[in-house]
């Protein structure tokens, strides 16, 4: 089992999370202002990059917080996790 | 008060006979319990209320008659004597008075279990993924995780050692049967 590490709890196993996909994506301040296309890019469209990749995971049985992890998506292997409103230390935004 | 009259004629989740074997398994009796939230820079700037810990460490449990377990940055699960459910809810709305929190009384919602002696750990682990070691999971440690399938919030309380399980009512007899079921393993074993 992969253990994530919760910036709150420490390293617990991954069945106490759940995924909440691509990290630092900001919702347009004024959507009325933009065209579908741009609306589309929003809603759908994300890098799914191989290798380096921020994501928000929800300890939902644990202290039920939202986070970011940096996860290589070749390796599985978590780099760093950090709150809310944070940045990482190393690797940047994927 | 309509609650008054609900609490005397409540049916309990599970009958309170403890199990016989090692680990014991047993029901725990009736409490009064609340879900407390606030910023966690109230929490510290208060450091208690009625009589409740708050600047406890993320993960961790208090002990004494109004105990404080610490499940994240902003909430604690508050458990006290059953019979003071109704003054601890005054007690707190008068310590915060104005100050932003949200208190939700949460008694008939979980169930305890006690889980205690030899293996309590090996039948935790049964169905729970966490390193329950004294190492990883000391006296006073408290968290939110899972048991099987049912979500429960694990206490340790002693070395002997005793784990508190709190579920939620609906899926007390769930747990209640996989701790038991879990324990047929280590009956009558050396320890
Ligand atoms: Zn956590």
């Amino acid at each position: 089992m992969l253990l994530i590490p919760c910036p709150y709890c420490g390293d617990r196993p991954e069945i106490e999370f759940r995924g909440g996909g691509e990290a630092h994506i900001a919702r347009p301040s004024d959507p009325q202002t933009i065209d579908d296309q741009a609306w589309a890019e929003f809603l759908f469209y994300r890098t799914n990059p191989k290798g380096l990749m921020a994501e928000r995971w929800n300890h939902a049985h644990g202290c039920q917080r939202w986070f970011n992890a940096l996860r290589d998506t070749v390796s599985d292997r978590i780099l760093e996790s950090y709150k809310m409103g944070e940045k990482p230390i190393g690797g940047g935004r994927a | 008060m309509l609650e008054t009259v609900n609490r005397v004629t409540r049916a309990t989740a599970l009958a309170a006979t403890a199990s016989a074997g090692t680990p014991e398994i047993a029901p725990l009796p009736d409490a009064a319990r609340f879900a407390l939230r606030l910023r966690p820079a109230l929490a510290s700037e208060m450091g208690a209320v009625a009589g409740f810990p708050l600047d406890l460490a993320i993960n961790s449990a208090s002990s004494g008659p109004r105990r404080s377990i610490r499940l994240g940055p902003d909430e604690w699960l508050l458990i006290g004597d059953a019979a003071e459910a109704e003054a601890i809810a005054a007690e707190i709305a008068q310590a915060f008075g104005e100050r932003f929190h949200a208190l939700v009384e949460i008694s008939h919602r979980n169930v305890g279990i006690a889980v205690r002696g030899a293996h309590a750990a090996d039948v935790l682990n049964a169905g729970c993924p966490l390193d329950l070691a004294a190492a990883a999971f000391p006296t006073g440690f408290a968290t939110r995780t899972l048991l099987g399938k049912a979500e429960i919030v694990l206490i340790r309380e002693d070395d002997a050692p005793t784990y508190r399980v709190e579920c939620w009512r609906s899926f007390a007899p769930y747990v209640h049967g996989f701790l038991l079921e879990a324990a047929r393993d280590f009956d009558g074993a050396q320890t």
